[in-house]
C-alpha cells in the first residue's frame, strides 16, 4: 500500500502540486486521471521518487520515502517497477537483455537462472519469440509488453505505469491494459497508472483519483464514474457525444 | 549572467562527476560496458586517427621541405621539425580536438537520447546510479584508449611524411631517418601521452556532461552535442596552454 499525503510541488514559483493526498491499496489498479498539464506526471514523478516534493510524505508500507536516508531510498527503488510512456528500452540491448538487465543488476542467480527467469517474464507477455530481437526491430504494443516483463522480473511490490496506452491503437490499449491488470491481481502489487485514456478508466478502474489544477478533486472506482455529480470530473470523462451516450446508458442500467 | 551561468555551469558538472566517481554497483556489469566502450570510442577511432596523421604527416614534410627549408639549413631539418611537430602537438592536441567533434558528439547524443526518451530514468527508478553505469565506463574507456591512439597517430604521421620520399621523391628517405632520429627526446613521446590523458578526460566527461542532462527533445539533443564539441575543444585548448608550459618547463 502506498499512501501520500499532501504533497505540494512548485516549478519557478509555480505551485503543480497543492496538497494531494491519496491512499493507493495493493492488489487492485489504482489510476491517477486529469487533463494535460493537471499535475499527474509530476505526481507520478514524485510517488517513484524522480522529483521530490517540497512538502509532504509518500509511505511505502508505512516506510517515508521521502524523509528515509539515500541508501534506504536505493533499496526500496529495487520494489519498486515501471513501465514509462515511452517504453524507455535501452536500444543496445535484445528484448531478452533488457528484461535480464534488472537480474544483473540486483539478483544474486546463476546466469542460467537469471536467462530462465527473463525468458518467464517474457512468456507472461507473450514475446517469448521476440527474446532476440532489439527494441528498434518491435511494434510499440511489443515494446509496452517488454517494459512490462522488465518491470516484473524482479518481482517488485510496486508497479508504476506512466501512460502507458500512449501512442498505441484501442486493440492493443485493452491488451496493455488486462496485462497490467491481471499481473497485479496475480502477484499482489500495489500498481499506479497515470493515465487519460477513457478505455482504461472503464476497464481497468478499481479505483481512480481525478487531478485537477494541481489538487485531488473527485476519487472513486470506474462505477462511481457514472453516477458522479463532479462537474469537472464529468466535463473531463464525458466530453465527447458517445462518452456521454455511454454514461445515459450506463446510469439507466444502474437505475432499472 | 554570464559568469553566473558559467559558476553554476562548472557546479552541475562537478556535482555529476560526483555521481560518476562512485564504485560501480556490480563490477561485471562494468567491465561489460567498460570493454563496449573501448570498442566504440577507441578501437572505432583507430581508422580516423590513423588516416588524418598519415595525411597531415605527409603534407607537413612537403610544406617544411617545399616553403621552408633553405639550401643554407641542414638537410635533416624536414624530418626533425615534421617529428616535432607530431611528437608535441599534432598527435596529442590536434588529435584530440579531431577527437571531441568524433567522440564527443557521439557521447552527448548517445546520453542525450537516453534521456529524452527516459532511458536514464528507467536506470534511476531500478535504483541503479545511472552516471556512474553510463559515464565512468566512457571516461575510462577512453582515457585507457587514448595513449594507443596517439601512438597510431605518431606512427601514421611519420609513415605520412616517408610517403613523400618513396612515392614522390619530395624528400630523401636518408635525410628524413636522420632528421627523424636527430636529438630525439623521448620525453616528448610521454608529454603527448599524459597531455593526450588529460584531454581524453575532458572530452569524455564534458561530453557526458551535456548529454546527460539535456531536458526537451531532439533539438535540445543536437545543441548538447554541438556544446559539447566546442567546449570540450575549448577546455582542450586552454589546458594545452597550461601543460605544455608545465611538461615542457
Amino acid at each position: 500500500m502506498i499512501q501520500i499525503e499532501s504533497i505540494h510541488k512548485s516549478f519557478e514559483g509555480k505551485e503543480v502540486l497543492k496538497g494531494i493526498s491519496s491512499t493507493f491499496e495493493n492488489g487492485i489498479t489504482n489510476l491517477i486521471i486529469g487533463q494535460s498539464g493537471s499535475g499527474k506526471t509530476v505526481l507520478m514523478k514524485c510517488i517513484v521518487g524522480l522529483l521530490l516534493p517540497e512538502e509532504g510524505h509518500i509511505l511505502y508500507d508505512g516506510r517515508d520515502f521521502v524523509s528515509m536516508k539515500k541508501k534506504e531510498r536505493k533499496l526500496l527503488r529495487r520494489e519498486m517497477g515501471m513501465i514509462f510512456q515511452s517504453a524507455a528500452l535501452f536500444d543496445s540491448m535484445s528484448v531478452l537483455e533488457n528484461v535480464m538487465f534488472p537480474l544483473d543488476m540486483f539478483s544474486g542467480y546463476t546466469y542460467r537462472d537469471r536467462v530462465r527467469r527473463a525468458q518467464f517474464c517474457l512468456d507472461r507477455v507473450n514475446l517469448i519469440d521476440a527474446q532476440d530481437k532489439y527494441p528498434g526491430e518491435i511494434s510499440g504494443g511489443m515494446q509496452k509488453r517488454v517494459a512490462i516483463a522488465r518491470a516484473i522480473a524482479l518481482n517488485p511490490k510496486y508497479l508504476f505505469c506512466d501512460e502507458p496506452n500512449s501512442g498505441l491503437d484501442p486493440k492493443t490499449s485493452l491488451v496493455i491494459d488486462d496485462l497490467i491488470h491481471s499481473i497485479t491481481e496475480e502477484y499482489n502489487m500495489t500498481t499506479i497508472i497515470n493515465t487519460h485514456d477513457m478505455n482504461s478508466v472503464m476497464g481497468i478502474g478499481d479505483k481512480i483519483s481525478f487531478i485537477f489544477e494541481g489538487h485531488k478533486e473527485w476519487e472513486g472506482t470506474k462505477n462511481d464514474v457514472f453516477t458522479s455529480t463532479n462537474e469537472r470530473l464529468n466535463n473531463f470523462i464525458f466530453a465527447s457525444d458517445l462518452l456521454r451516450k455511454v454514461k445515459d446508458v450506463e446510469v439507466g442500467n444502474i437505475e432499472g | 549572467m554570464f559568469i553566473t551561468k558559467s559558476i553554476n555551469t562548472f557546479g552541475s558538472y562537478l556535482m555529476l562527476m560526483g555521481k560518476v566517481f562512485a564504485r560501480p554497483e556490480r563490477m561485471r556489469s562494468f567491465f561489460k560496458q567498460y570493454t563496449k566502450e573501448m570498442s566504440q570510442l577507441g578501437v572505432d577511432s583507430i581508422g580516423i586517427v590513423l588516416l588524418i596523421s598519415f595525411f597531415i604527416g605527409a603534407v607537413i614534410c612537403i610544406q617544411i621541405k617545399l616553403n621552408i627549408q633553405t639550401p643554407w639549413m641542414p638537410r635533416f631539418v624536414t624530418g626533425y621539425t615534421t617529428r616535432e611537430i607530431m611528437l608535441l602537438e599534432f598527435s596529442s592536441s590536434i588529435m584530440c580536438l579531431i577527437l571531441a567533434g568524433k567522440v564527443g558528439s557521439n557521447i552527448a547524443s548517445e546520453l542525450g537520447t537516453m534521456r529524452v526518451t527516459q532511458q536514464i530514468d528507467a536506470l534511476e527508478i531500478m535504483g541503479v546510479n545511472s552516471a556512474n553505469f553510463l559515464i565512468l565506463p566512457k571516461i575510462a574507456a577512453l582515457v585507457t584508449m587514448i595513449p594507443f591512439l596517439v601512438t597510431f597517430s605518431i606512427a601514421a604521421g611519420i609513415i605520412g611524411a616517408y610517403a613523400t620520399g618513396w612515392f614522390a621523391n619530395v624528400i630523401n628517405p636518408e635525410d628524413l631517418t636522420y632528421g627523424l632520429q636527430y636529438s630525439f627526446t623521448e620525453w616528448f613521446v610521454w608529454c603527448g601521452i599524459i597531455k593526450s590523458l588529460f584531454f581524453a578526460f575532458i572530452i569524455a566527461s564534458v561530453s557526458s556532461f551535456y548529454g546527460y542532462t539535456v531536458e526537451g527533445g531532439s533539438i535540445e539533443v543536437g545543441k548538447s552535442s554541438t556544446n559539447a564539441v566546442v567546449h570540450s575543444s575549448i577546455l582542450i585548448l586552454f589546458s594545452d596552454l597550461i601543460l605544455t608550459q608545465l611538461l615542457t618547463e
